[in-house]
């Protein structure tokens, strides 16, 4: 019914959650959720699901850490300026 | 402080996990899932749409109207963004910064020459192909504005105000929010429901076919690479202000 | 038993994203712990909808008959991710403003508003 490697994913992704929450530097889990989303797209393409997949890629392992990035940079330039 | 908040919180989490566990016992095991409406899709969608992505016609055609809530909260969320983030006149009495230069290595340029073409290229495939091959208006999109990015990165504020102006950006979200409600005003117009399928169907698995669906994927790709691309430009504050 | 694994995991999820959420100490580490919270839903969803032995959705190599997984739920996921990726822009653009209205990002230093 379920493969094996159906099975390791599912683990893959609850370990790849709780690495995200136990970062606690925010800088270091732009890292961390880029790699989640890549275990998590890797998740929908096992389970006959690209449309989904391609999705998570662009928005979870791209847009979000970008924007986690920009948003650290910019308060610390305004922390800067006074 | 931290341990009252946890002392709050463990007794809550048992009980959700509690209650989750047994809502969850009533669902079926995995792969087991035999959902009428799904079957049917899948049986007719390649047949009556002559698209072979049923995800994207289920998407663009048969609930089409959730799609465009979905495209007018992007929409919403980027002019949020852009307006709690501008600067107020009163206080941008400080000198602004240097706009970012072009980087000094040429290995850093020649990436982006590389990469820029690709990614264009690319994302404009992923745009119209949608109803034939999984991509779409939302993943073309992203995809195409990462373009801009790479610019900016690799060659300097300067030449990325000349590639993507905020004009351009606007433009192209307006552009392609208002160009989704208008598209589907035309099954209106053909005397059916909103957003119905009126354009010609084509022939299956071209890049040319599906009807409304392959335009209501440009016009929501052109929406939300412009929203991207103006969100990008939000965060970074010295692109808005070297004019 | 195991075919109850994916739920197990969606719940784990949920109950880390809470605890990411509760305990945390910077608003940007906050709002990524809420996205890990919505990728729980995720998980639920795809495990509803997966048949064993099942094609994509995809009918372009494949005869159309051929038995495929649900695309209902997939079209769900799609709409899901991107409201994902809207809210933790706006959220972080209010991050943010709080910074520069109140001084800092820790949510405890924050609490007390000024009128």
């Amino acid at each position: 019914m379920i493969g094996f490697l159906q099975i390791l994913l599912f683990v893959l992704v609850a370990a790849g959650g709780t690495a995200v929450v136990l970062t606690r530097d925010p800088v270091l889990q732009a890292i961390t959720v880029s790699l989640y989303g890549v275990v998590l797209a890797l998740l929908f393409f096992v389970h006959q699901a690209p449309d989904v997949a391609l999705s998570q890629i662009v928005i979870g392992s791209v847009a979000l850490p970008l924007m986690i990035l920009l948003t650290l940079a910019k308060v610390k330039r305004n922390e800067a300026r006074g | 402080m931290k341990r009252l908040r946890l002392a709050l919180f463990v007794p809550g989490a048992i009980a959700l996990a509690a209650v989750s566990g047994l809502g969850v016992r009533g669902l079926h095991p995995l792969g087991s899932w035999h959902g009428a409406y799904g079957e049917l899709l899948n049986g007719v969608a390649v047949g009556e749409r002559n698209a072979t992505d049923v995800v994207s016609a289920v998407n663009f055609d048969y609930r089409a109207l959730d799609t465009m809530g979905e495209e007018f909260i992007l929409f919403a969320s980027v002019i949020a963004v852009a307006a709690i983030l501008k600067k107020d006149d009163q206080e941008g009495e400080e000198e602004p910064d240097e706009p970012r230069p072009a980087p000094d290595s040429d290995a850093v340029r020649l990436l982006g020459v590389a990469l820029v073409p690709a990614t264009v290229i690319f994302g404009l495939y992923m745009i119209t192909h949608g109803q034939v091959s999984p991509g779409g208006g939302f993943q073309g999109g992203v995809v195409l504005a990462s373009a801009p990015l790479v610019v900016y990165l690799c060659a300097g504020a300067k030449t990325y105000l000349r590639i993507a102006p905020p004009a351009f950006t606007k433009l192209g979200e307006a552009a392609g929010a208002a160009g989704y409600a208008l598209i589907g005003c035309l099954g209106v117009l053909a005397a059916k429901t909103f957003l119905e399928n009126v354009l010609p169907l084509g022939q299956r698995g071209h890049a040319w076919s599906a009807g409304n669906i392959q335009v209501l994927n440009v016009s929501v790709g052109i929406a939300v690479a412009a929203g991207f691309a103006e969100l990008l430009a939000s965060f970074v504050e010295e692109i808005v202000e070297s004019k | 038993m195991i075919g109850w694994l994916p739920y197990a995991v969606a719940v784990w999820l949920l109950l880390c994203g809470l605890y990411g959420v509760v305990t945390s100490r910077h608003l940007v580490h906050l709002i990524i712990c809420l996205a890990v919270l919505q990728s729980s839903t995720y998980v639920l969803l795809l495990a509803i909808g997966y048949k064993s032995g099942a094609v994509a959705p995809v009918f372009v190599d494949v005869p159309p008959g051929t038995p495929a997984v649900d695309p209902i739920v997939q079209a769900l996921m799609l709409t899901d991710i991107v409201v994902e990726a809207t809210v933790v822009a706006l959220l972080l653009a209010l991050a943010v403003q709080a910074h520069e209205r109140g001084g800092s990002l820790d949510p405890a230093k924050l609490a007390s508003l000024r009128g």
